[in-house]
């Protein structure tokens, strides 16, 4: 007497629904009581399997399913470094051969005269290399795990968000070695703006989800999304975001004169960069290195609420994109296991 | 009673099959909108409820539809059309170990694949000795899972799914694997869950196990529901299915390809046997026939009905004391009954001209399988084989009650109190 009673009004959709068994708890076996397992009278939620389920729905079944979440990043985590020596420190090994390399070419070779430069450009490779590494597991992360995709039912979204997630713990192990770099170059961040950071994270790893979500789904159809993700995030995306240049030296004034400060700040990514060197390079003036008296502006002369309508208009459009995202996501996923 | 645990509305499943499958960006655009494909509909508004409790098997021949019944079931495939409405926690095992990780330790891939069948890490953590007990992995448990031999991957998956405290169990095919102890004890475990009220869904393609197990059994033939009821009825149905797809040889094997025959008469000893054998044979045996209950309509019979199996034969000269033989085996061709008229002291003296002897049974004790009976004729004096026609007949048999096994005898069961069984 149970399932065909929907309620009357607006809770008619009866896709998941949480209900109390009303039978009383008798069973005859005994092997049931010695258990102490009984399955009957316990809380069972009702789950639907059909073509059609609502964006809401499957965002309520990610939510039940976040042990899993949590798990598959340590597995991932674990994993990647599984049988190497140096292990997890190879996850700060990449990014420190990075930055040595940008500052080698920048600092020295190309002399920019930015003081401290390697904290300006850890700052933004910070945002960047969670962006980066986020959206490219991503990518092929269903086509990766076809065998589980195949044969074990679990929001498919998880794999993604997992994937994110795993780019979220390398992200917290970088900071921490940006804390190390601040400290070693007795560089203070500017303290008063700590609180500008997470209202960059937020809308960051909002944007990195919904871009991780919907690349994760259209690479099971189409396989080159893999290797175009490599060439446009990997390569060309990362110039059109002031990380390796500072902005306000480099490519304010020319986008200017030209009246392309918008299109720059389009991409939602430097916004979101800039907050970052806000906060942690913290220099609107400095002394260039190359000009020991000339007072040179590396950051913005922006207010903070710049930053924060800034960042609040990325984490929009994507809270906008990731729903778009999930729609894509939540029609192809019906035919992952097909396809794969 | 009777809640609805799982309730299959209306579903459909169309694959697409490609002719050739583009998936890079470059074969998209080339081929853009003309890509051959044919549709193949692997289930086809297949409905049925399963109730809280009840244990389902599922029949079908190869490709019948049974693995995408079951993973449209646990949400791995998407229906087409239709929905699957689940009530309760569902656990579904495709395949034993899928998602383990093999540089992760057993230990660690307990909690992996527990969390992926939706358990919580306290849950894993409070049957983590049980799923170790029951996989028998105690001292491997922290090796790494790609060193196991794919036994112990086997036990570890089973272990953890029969810990997975499901409300709806959903199994394919998997009971078959592991040496016969294991299987054993996940039939056990089965069996338990049974007891504990879970509803449980399985893959077979045991007739035993759906008639030890179920209480339901569903039959799919090319992605249709053509049987849903009792075990024995569903085996039944599934059996015909079986030959009506020509899977299984029918009964009444006389059109065997005649090579098989002209050799085996040599085996009696009989000196000469380069002599042609029509010769030398006084009598042969043209053709043995099963009769029994309907034998004209079904080709099967039933376990416990009357049978008479008729040996025709033909004879050329007047033979004295013949001894008629017949000899029926099982499917692995275990011999599970031999008898002659000879036993029964009755040697019979033949016209010539053709005849038949029958051998009537009153009730035929063996239970499912197909039987192979092989028939001949011995002369008494000397024991020479005469003729042997093996197989003379293919027996199917269907066996309407719950017992497995090979034999079907009466049996009383009583409980003895007191001092009356010491």
């Amino acid at each position: 007497m149970t399932l065909e009673a929907p309620a009357p009004g607006p809770a008619a959709d009866p896709v998941t629904r949480t209900e109390v068994d009303p039978e009383p708890v008798s069973d005859l076996s005994p092997m049931a009581d010695l258990d102490g397992s009984s399955v009957k009278g316990r809380e069972k939620i009702t789950r639907v399997v059909s073509s059609n389920v609502t964006v809401a729905n499957r965002l309520v079944e990610i939510w039940r399913s976040r042990q899993l979440l949590r798990n598959l990043i340590r597995t991932e985590i674990k994993v990647k470094y599984k049988n190497s020596f140096l292990g997890m420190i190879w996850s700060l090994l990449s990014p420190a051969m990075a930055i040595a390399v940008y500052v080698v070419v920048f600092g020295l070779i190309l002399k920019n005269g930015i003081p401290d430069f390697v904290i300006l450009l850890f700052s933004g490779l910070l945002a960047w290399n969670l962006f980066l590494s986020g959206v490219q597991t991503a990518t092929g992360v269903i086509v990766n795990n076809a065998g589980l995709v195949k044969k074990v039912s679990f929001p498919r979204e998880i794999l993604a968000l997992a994937a994110v997630g795993s780019a979220g713990v390398f992200f917290f192990f970088q900071g921490c070695v940006m804390v190390i770099l601040l400290v070693a170059l007795h560089s203070a961040p500017d303290w008063g703006a700590l609180w500008l950071l997470p209202v960059a994270i937020v809308p960051l790893v909002a944007f990195t989800t919904a871009l991780a979500v919907f690349l994760a789904a259209v690479n099971v159809y189409l396989r080159d999304t893999q290797h175009l993700v490599e060439v446009v995030v990997g390569a060309a995306w990362f110039w059109a975001c002031p990380i390796v240049y500072s902005f306000q030296l480099q490519a304010a004034g020319r986008l200017a004169s030209r009246g392309l400060t918008w299109l720059y700040l389009l991409n939602p990514l430097t916004p979101i960069v800039m907050t970052f060197q806000r906060v942690l390079y913290a220099r609107q003036f400095a002394y260039s290195t190359l000009a020991p008296h000339a007072l040179t502006q590396y950051l913005p002369s922006w207010g903070y609420g710049t930053y924060v309508e800034l960042d609040m208009a990325v984490l929009g459009a994507s809270l906008v994109l990731f729903y778009f995202a999930m729609v894509v996501f939540g029609r192809l996923a019906g035919n992952f296991a097909e396809e794969l | 009673m009777g809640n609805v645990a799982l309730d299959i509305q209306d579903i459909s499943k169309r694959f697409r099959l490609y002719h050739e499958k583009y998936t890079s960006l470059k074969e998209k655009v080339i081929h853009a909108g003309r890509t051959p494909y044919d549709d193949l509909w692997a289930l086809r508004n297949v409905s049925f409820e399963v109730k809280e409790g009840e244990t389902v098997g599922v029949l079908g021949r190869n490709g019948s539809g049974k693995s995408t019944m079951l993973k449209c079931m646990c949400g791995v495939l998407q229906p087409t059309s239709g929905q699957v409405v689940v009530r309760g926690k569902l656990a579904g095992l495709l395949e034993l170990g899928a998602g383990f990780q093999p540089d992760l330790s057993g230990r660690e891939n307990i909690y992996l694949n527990g969390s992926l069948l939706g358990m919580s890490k306290s849950e894993v953590a409070k049957v983590f000795d049980d799923i170790v007990a029951f996989a028998e992995l105690e001292h491997f448990i922290d090796n790494q899972v790609k060193f196991y031999s794919s036994g112990m991957y086997v036990r570890l998956g089973f272990g953890i799914a029969v810990n997975v405290d499901p409300d709806v169990l959903v199994i394919d095919e998997v009971l078959a694997v592991g040496d016969e102890r294991f299987q054993r004890k996940c039939i056990e475990r089965v069996q338990v869950f049974q007891r504990e009220g879970r509803t449980i869904i399985f893959v077979t393609h045991s007739p035993d196990q759906v008639r030890a197990i179920c209480d339901q059994a569903v039959v799919l033939s090319d992605g249709r529901v053509v049987g849903y009821g009792t075990p024995g009825e569903a085996v039944r149905i599934f059996r015909e299915n079986l030959l009506e797809a020509g899977d299984v040889l029918s009964p009444g094997l006389r059109d065997e390809p005649p090579e098989a025959e002209q050799p085996i008469p040599v085996v009696g000893g009989a000196i000469g046997a380069d002599s042609p054998p029509e010769d030398t044979r006084p009598v042969r045996l043209t053709e043995v026939t099963a009769i029994y209950a309907g034998s004209g309509d079904h080709p099967y019979m039933v376990t416990g009905d009357r049978l008479t199996l008729r040996l025709g034969f033909d004879a050329i000269a007047p033979v004295h004391g013949a001894d008629f033989v017949i000899e029926v085996r099982d499917a692995a061709g275990n011999l599970l009954l031999r008898t002659d008229s000879g036993d029964l002291d009755l040697h019979l003296d033949l016209e010539p001209g053709p005849g038949a002897v029958d051998f009537s049974f009153d009730s035929f004790p063996f239970l499912d399988g197909v039987y192979d009976v092989a028939a001949g004729i011995e002369s008494r004096s000397g024991g020479a084989l005469i003729d042997w026609l093996d197989p003379a007949a293919r027996l199917e048999v269907m066996n309407p009650g719950r017992a497995t096994g090979t034999i079907s005898l009466p049996v009383r069961v009583e409980l003895v109190r007191g001092e009356g069984h010491r």
